[in-house]
């Protein structure tokens, strides 16, 4: 019983980890530019794509499909912010969303086209096999290990650098106030690209540690994970770097918790469920900051 | 104004020369059959049997369409070159869609179809058959394995298991061969007839059988990626054959993450398992020791699946799976019947189609396929024949005793 509940909760925060990378994105992205980027989701399905090219088809160590699909996917995310979302800076942000929207069906369709429909078997870029402990009982896989390690270490990093490097002050700048970080010098539009460039590396990583736990890989891959963490993103407070983190792994484990305990038919709704719960009694999410808006 | 009438009269006028001319045509193409009955059969390539054929050639089930079509064109450039009877097929898409599909079969009937071969997946299948059973054609499917598909309906048949049937024979050969496993754990897919019917089946016969079920989980959809649940509740009670009635694509997830788990059971497939093998970047090293029910083994001995599975090959640079080979029967069924019943290409469709229920149903009509030796079949459309059980060594089928 006891051991079950480990290896759930292990599971759980496997499962949530990912979820958590993902939301890093959603949160640095809707942080600075005060956006929902639902096309964030499909960036990760190419990233994955990307990998599994070039590790498979072409052969190439693991490191260097991560790195080629991490460039891939900064170059995506700053040519779609440039191309779609940019020119709607001054619109009303229901206009950005139905485009970010827009994005996702067309990112998603783009790889219907070049790479097809049928479900390709991802190759993990981390060696299979597993740590055990307490005698064998227990087993983690290295796959695990490394996307909780990467998890933290993104969030640390993150943390870093958006509150000690000139671009990071600058992207809290105009998290706060667009106009007055302009009047202030700063570049709001190259800070905006440049969160989406993060962002989209951020994506990269997320697309091949998905793929390489779940190596199912589909043009539709990237839409359930990204719905989900863009979910943990606001359980934790959508904005907040630690709060993706704490929201994306409490998620996993309640949704592996929901399958284990309650009903492999109702995880989702049990996730939800919390969620809903949870924003009316802190409609600001876990970690989030109450802002008064100013008139 | 007046241009206006003279532009619609023109109009009026050129739809009438076209439909005449649609009648001229219809009656041309329809001339030569009376002739041609009278000449000996088979001299001319007018005389030809017109099989209808519906699938999925484009969108996700493209790869059962695409081989059940490859399959039975084979079939029918076979017949044709011996001699005898001649036939055609006409090969429409229905991308897996049910309304595509009743388009497709109206086409069908345009041309002149007298046998529908198909559908191929059985959504479309169960909507085409109320039509072909109102409209009388002769209809046999692949592989589109409900029951839905044939029942009340004397003119559909099936050259694939029946998903009860798969259910129920799965859990006598788990009960002859105890080496296999003894505590039996069940991973389905509760959001799929397919799936849910074959588990259902076997759950009643592992029962009936004494097979010890220890553990039983689902998952709710093919798009389900985390099966950490469903093997862990397996393996804490100590399952030693998971039993797994679902398509490729999950379990392709499910042996990965087994692997992860270190945990080592017999795994036990239908045939949706089939394909798993042909999966893009698929380690198939996975699916070593991998045990599945299927009905054709490409990698089969005997001469019929070697020279199959050769031509096949030639032809369309592939291996053929168990769609292609159960297209491929279904075509020489068909022929054999209209043989034994004496259809010949000027028949009507009613005639074509009660002609051939009568064959098919006849008690000394058996079929030796690629599939099955010995295929027969009940009023009820269903086949009744042996399945092929293989064990996965290599990336290739072995087939088991």
């Amino acid at each position: 019983m006891l051991l079950g509940f480990l290896n759930n909760l292990i599971n759980g925060i496997s499962l949530g980890s990912i979820y958590a990378i993902i939301a890093l994105g959603y949160t640095m992205v809707y942080g600075i530019a005060k956006m929902l980027n639902f096309a964030h989701g499909d960036v990760i399905m190419v990233g994955a794509y990307v990998c599994f090219f070039a590790t498979g088809s072409f052969g190439l160590p693991p490191v260097v499909g991560v790195l080629l699909a991490m460039v891939v996917c900064t170059v995506l995310g700053v040519v779609i912010e440039r191309l779609a979302y940019k020119p709607l800076r001054q619109a009303p942000s229901l206009a950005v969303l139905i485009t970010a929207i827009g994005v996702s069906y067309f990112l998603q369709n783009m790889a219907l086209q070049l790479w097809g429909s049928d479900p390709k078997s991802f190759r993990s870029v981390v060696p299979t096999g597993s740590v055990s402990l307490l005698g064998g009982q227990i087993s983690v896989s290295y796959v695990t290990l490394v996307t909780v390690l990467a998890c933290v270490i993104i969030m640390i990093a993150l943390t870093a650098f958006t509150g000690n490097t000139k671009l990071g002050k600058a992207m809290r700048a105009c998290s706060e106030d667009k106009g007055a970080a302009q009047l202030m010098g700063i570049d709001v539009n190259f800070t905006i690209s440049m969160t989406f460039a993060i962002g989209s590396a951020l994506a990269a990583i997320a697309g091949v540690l998905l793929c390489s736990t779940y190596p199912t890989l589909m043009p539709t891959t990237g839409s359930m994970p990204g719905i989900k963490a863009f979910t943990a993103a606001v359980f934790g407070g959508i904005g907040s770097i630690p709060g993706a983190l704490l929201g994306g792994i409490l998620l996993g484990v309640i949704e592996i918790f929901g399958k284990a305990y309650i009903s492999t038919q109702l995880s989702d709704a049990v996730v939800f469920a919390v969620l809903i719960v949870v924003l009316l009694v802190k409609p600001t999410g876990l970690l989030g900051k109450k802002i008064s808006e100013k008139v | 104004m007046k241009q206006m009438r003279v532009l619609s009269l023109a109009a009026t006028a050129a739809l009438t020369v076209s439909l005449l001319a649609g009648c001229g045509g219809s009656e041309t193409a329809n001339t030569p059959a009376p002739g041609s009955s009278d000449a000996p059969s088979g001299s001319s390539s007018a005389a030809t049997i017109k099989i209808g054929g519906i699938g999925p050639l484009t969108g996700s089930a493209a790869v059962y369409g695409v081989a059940t079509q490859q399959g039975a064109q084979l079939a029918v450039d076979e017949i044709n070159a011996k001699g005898g009877l001649q036939f055609e097929l006409n090969f429409q898409d229905d991308e897996n869609d049910a309304e595509k599909a009743t388009n497709a079969y109206n086409v069908l009937q345009d041309w002149g179809m007298q046998v529908l071969y198909g559908c191929t997946t059985t959504n479309p299948c169960v909507a085409v058959a109320s039509s072909t059973y109102a409209d009388r054609y002769f209809q046999l499917t692949p592989s589109a394995s409900s029951t839905d598909v044939t029942s009340g309906k004397d003119n559909a048949f099936q050259i694939c298991f029946t998903d009860p049937n798969q259910g129920s024979t799965a859990a006598d050969y788990i009960a002859e061969h105890p080496e296999l496993g003894s505590k039996i754990a069940i991973i389905y897919n509760n959001g799929d007839a397919y799936s849910t019917g074959i588990a259902t089946a076997f759950r009643a016969e592992a029962e009936a059988k004494g097979l010890e079920v220890v553990s039983e989980t689902t998952f709710p959809s093919d798009d389900n990626t985390d099966f950490s649940v469903q093997l862990g509740d397996a393996q804490s009670n100590g399952a030693d054959l998971v039993f797994m009635p679902i398509y490729y694509t999950p379990a392709s997830l499910i042996l990965n993450q087994a692997k992860n788990m270190g945990y080592a059971p017999t795994f036990f497939g239908c045939d949706g398992m089939d394909g798993i093998l042909a999966v893009e970047g698929f380690d198939t090293s996975l699916a070593d020791g991998l045990v599945l029910m299927t009905a054709f083994n490409p990698w089969g001995t005997d001469d019929l699946s070697a020279n199959f599975t050769k031509s096949y090959e030639e032809k369309y640079g592939s291996t053929p799976n168990q769609f292609a080979a159960d297209g491929y029967d279904c075509i020489y069924a068909i022929a054999a019947a209209c043989e034994k019943a004496g259809v010949t290409a000027d028949m009507s469709h009613e005639d074509v189609c009660e002609a051939l229920i009568s064959t098919f149903t006849a008690s000394d009509f058996s079929v030796d396929g690629l599939t099955g030796a010995g295929m027969t079949w009940g009023t009820n459309g269903e086949v009744s024949k042996a399945p092929v059980v293989v064990k996965v060594e290599d990336a290739k089928y072995v087939t088991m005793e």
